[in-house]
């Protein structure tokens, strides 16, 4: 059954390999994915390690249901030391990698050590071969996957791998599998290369029992329907997530030209409805009905007819938004490089702008250049900062050391104009008119993120009672909510809401676009409990599956305070404060975030968490969730 | 008229979730290695095409089988094994032209499609409707009419300059 699957310990220095069970113990304390990974990592990275050095730990894994008979559970997680921020380093991708390394028999792999020369990991029917990458290292991400494929000689081997910005240790690459399925954020594919593991293979044909068949597939059927009837999904279905584009800038949350605006204008071309015409059909993960992977031929330019997927909202802002660029042709082609390099749109986009920033400003020069004109609305540039950062050219090999460290090395006063919380850039979006979605970024365990607590949702003016209703269970909340985005009151719970209800999804391997996300109306706790007994047979309460995703969150959160983190890292740039908005609806205008109000929700936030004032977890929370003894090494 | 499986390969999104559904039904286990439908993926060019027995009127398993265990069921016009008789051959898997036979190694035993006995689950859970369960005489149906489409468009622009003129 789902339960059997096992957990391996790879040490890359000495080779040695050990698998062991998962006890069912384990399971009910973390169910796995997300929460089993963040307590293997406090276990076994060591502490203040270099995020780089062969004392990290990487763990990759499938979240408990990956692979059963519930939907869209196609999710791989990786977790160490972040290199780019030095805190809990996570990333989440779809695609197939995952429920192939289940029916391989393995739900986690813990890699330690460093390997003395480049090689993969070929996980297959209950065994793992550490094997020569000799002659895949230095490959882009599609020619890794096929040579990999065709040196085992099986097409059907899905593979997750690193591309060149991991090879060369670029602090923000991405681990990739597929086309373009990323585990972005927070540099997990700078970890693998740092440990010289190119990639891992997997392909299985062990069952999984599904422990009430008959049910599972009646109740699935259910669930997907829940799913597909949102209007949310639907849409998403149609043109993917750069459906958000077109409302998201009309409304003025865009942050244009690094952060000097807070709408594109002349977009026409970028959005959704344009890539659409470039998109001859849309692809889904492992059992999901979202299907929201657009599958694009590239139109124009010097990258003519090349195949690519995506690309997702946040390509939109990193190649169109943030440099001031308005063509579809630019998103397409930066989408594709960062796919085939491995690395973080998102900070490739951001820090490009950022640059251009400082270049504006003349804090770089044609000189710290190149002689490359880093001007706002330059399409070649932020075509060619791709491939600079992914191989480490002059400027490239300075931003690849993510915006901290860049800045540092840069000097004057570069830092007054980055965008980031933790050393992590944030998302396009500007949240200076939505309180909620800002604290959500300052708070993510991960640094800038809007994956890991965004209440999205709050943007939508649902109805106070609609609210309450979701907000309210599994745990009471009776106080207060409201529906008007720029309210700082109550956010603070929806935030810590979402997290939980994120942690949750992770761990069960589920894709979060099949929960309390975009829409209102997908599934959560109470579904998850049905979907959980029918493929596995474990009972839980809602109630239950809350605490795993609290008992999770908790545990990055020691990890982060062993490594340094303090309350003051739970806080925006200057800018958010002290630079109004320009643009937008009149609602959104002349916004930006008050300190002492947002002092407050931060404080508001720790005491929902059971958290002191400095942001650490009191001993009655840790007793409560059973960490008091951590880290207690019973893995 | 009975029913036949109808695949629309441009509505095909990849994500296999007709594998997982056969195998749990036929087999109670989720395992792509033992479902009777496969999705053949050109990943490199976004390309996926269910694949599953066609249920052919003579069918080369049929014909080719040493103890006559393959016969037509004409009521669900399917091809099916009688694994009373069966002798694990795999002469069935060798002559198939689609590569819809397989040999179940955990089972040691041939497996093939059998429609769910008239309620195909892959049909039930394709959310895009790229395979569908039809009356046979149907299949051409929507082709025809998509066809006829572009006679229309002519017509119509025919009509227009006529009316110019």
């Amino acid at each position: 059954m789902a339960l059997n699957r096992k957990i391996a310990y790879i040490d890359l220095t000495t080779g040695k390999i050990e698998a062991k069970p998962i006890p069912v113990k384990v399971r009910k304390l973390l169910l796995g994915g997300r929460g089993l990974d963040s307590y293997l990592v406090y276990n076994h990275a060591k502490p203040n390690c270099d995020p780089l050095g062969p004392d990290n730990a990487c763990v990759i894994s499938a979240g408990l249901l990956v692979g059963t008979l519930a939907s869209a559970t196609a999710r791989t997680h990786v977790a160490g030391k972040s290199p780019l921020t030095g805190f809990f380093g996570s990333c989440n991708m779809g695609g197939f990698f995952a429920p192939e390394m289940a029916w391989a028999g393995f739900h986690h792999l813990v890699l330690k050590g460093k390997a003395e020369k480049p090689v993969y990991l070929w996980v297959h029917d209950g065994e793992i071969e550490i094997r020569d990458a000799g002659n895949i290292w230095g490959r882009t991400v599609p020619e890794a996957q096929q040579a990999i494929r065709e040196e085992l000689g099986d097409e059907d081997i899905k593979v997750l791998t690193i591309g060149p910005a991991g090879e060369n240790l670029v602090r923000f690459a991405n681990v990739m599998t597929g086309v373009k399925n990323a585990g972005g954020r927070s540099g997990m594919g700078a970890l693998l290369g740092s440990k010289n593991v190119k990639a891992v293979a997997a392909r299985g044909t062990m069952d999984i029992k599904i422990a009430h068949p008959e049910e599972a597939l009646d109740y699935n059927k259910k669930f997907t329907d829940q799913v597909t009837s949102a209007k949310v999904s639907q849409t998403q279905g149609r043109l993917g997530t750069p459906f958000i584009w077109g409302s998201t800038n009309s409304w003025g949350g865009i942050r244009t030209n690094n952060f000097q605006y807070n709408q594109l204008e002349y977009a026409d071309d970028m959005e959704g409805e344009s890539i659409d015409e470039e998109v001859f059909g849309y692809a889904g993960c492992f059992a999901c009905q979202v299907h929201c992977r657009g599958r694009y031929i590239i139109p124009s330019g010097p990258y003519k007819g090349v195949y690519d997927e995506g690309p997702e909202y946040t390509a939109q802002g990193a190649f169109a938004g943030e440099p001031g660029c308005t063509s579809k042709e630019t998103v397409l082609v930066g989408n594709h490089l960062a796919n085939i390099y491995g690395m973080d749109l998102l900070e490739v986009g951001s820090l490009t702008s950022w640059a251009m920033e400082l270049y504006e400003k003349g804090i770089l020069t044609d000189e710290d250049t190149d002689g490359l004109d880093l001007s706002f609305g330059n399409d070649e540039a932020v075509i060619e900062m791709c491939h600079r950062i992914a191989y480490r050219k002059n400027i490239g090999d300075i931003l690849a050391e993510g915006g901290l460290r860049a800045a540092k090395k840069i000097g004057k006063d570069s830092i007054k104009y980055l965008i980031h919380v933790k050393g992590m850039s944030n998302l396009h979006s500007d949240e200076r008119a939505t309180p909620a979605l800002a604290l959500g970024i300052a708070t993510g365990s991960r640094g800038s993120d809007h994956l890991r607590s965004r209440p999205a949702i709050d943007l939508y003016h649902l109805p106070e009672p609609v609210l309450r209703k979701i907000y309210s269970q599994p745990v009471p909340y009776d106080g207060p909510l409201t529906s008007d985005y720029k309210d700082y009151e109550g956010k603070p719970w929806q935030v810590m809401w979402q997290e939980i209800c994120y942690d949750a999804v992770d761990c069960l391997g589920i894709c979060k676009y099949h929960t309390t996300f975009l829409g209102a109306t997908l599934p959560n706790f109470e579904e998850w409990t049905k979907v959980i007994y029918y493929n596995t047979g474990l009972e839980f309460t809602p109630l239950d599956i809350w605490t795993v995703g609290e008992r999770g969150y908790n545990i990055e959160r020691l990890f982060n305070i062993r490594e340094g983190l303090t309350r003051k890292d739970d806080w925006l740039v200057d800018r958010y404060f002290d630079e109004p908005t320009t643009r937008g609806t009149p609602a959104v205008q002349g916004r930006s975030i008050d300190r002492e109000k947002f002092k407050k929700m931060i404080d508001e936030y720790y005491q929902h968490h059971g958290w002191d004032e400095n942001g650490v977890p009191t001993p009655e929370t840790l007793s409560r969730l059973g960490l008091d003894k951590e880290p207690s090494h019973m893995l | 008229m009975a029913k036949v499986l109808m695949v629309d390969y441009e509505k095909c999104t990849g994500c296999r979730m007709c594998e997982l559904v056969c195998s749990v039904k036929h087999e109670g286990v989720s395992n792509p290695a033992r479902s009777r439908v496969k999705i053949v993926k050109w990943e490199w060019e976004g390309r996926y095409i269910p694949m599953a027995c066609q249920q052919c009127q003579s069918a080369p398993c049929m014909a080719v089988c040493p103890v006559k265990a393959i016969s037509r069921d004409e009521e669900l016009n399917r091809v099916v094994v009688d694994y009373d008789m069966c002798i694990g051959c795999r002469m069935c898997v060798a002559a198939c032209p689609f590569g819809a036979m397989k040999f179940d190694t955990l089972a040691s035993k041939v497996i093939k499609c059998d429609l769910c006995d008239g309620d195909p689950q892959c049909v039930r859970f394709c959310d895009t409707k790229a395979i569908q369960y039809v009356d046979a005489s149907e299949v051409n149906v929507e082709k025809q009419r998509a066809a006829a489409e572009k006679f229309l468009g002519i017509m119509q622009e025919i009509t227009a300059t006529l009316a110019k003129v």
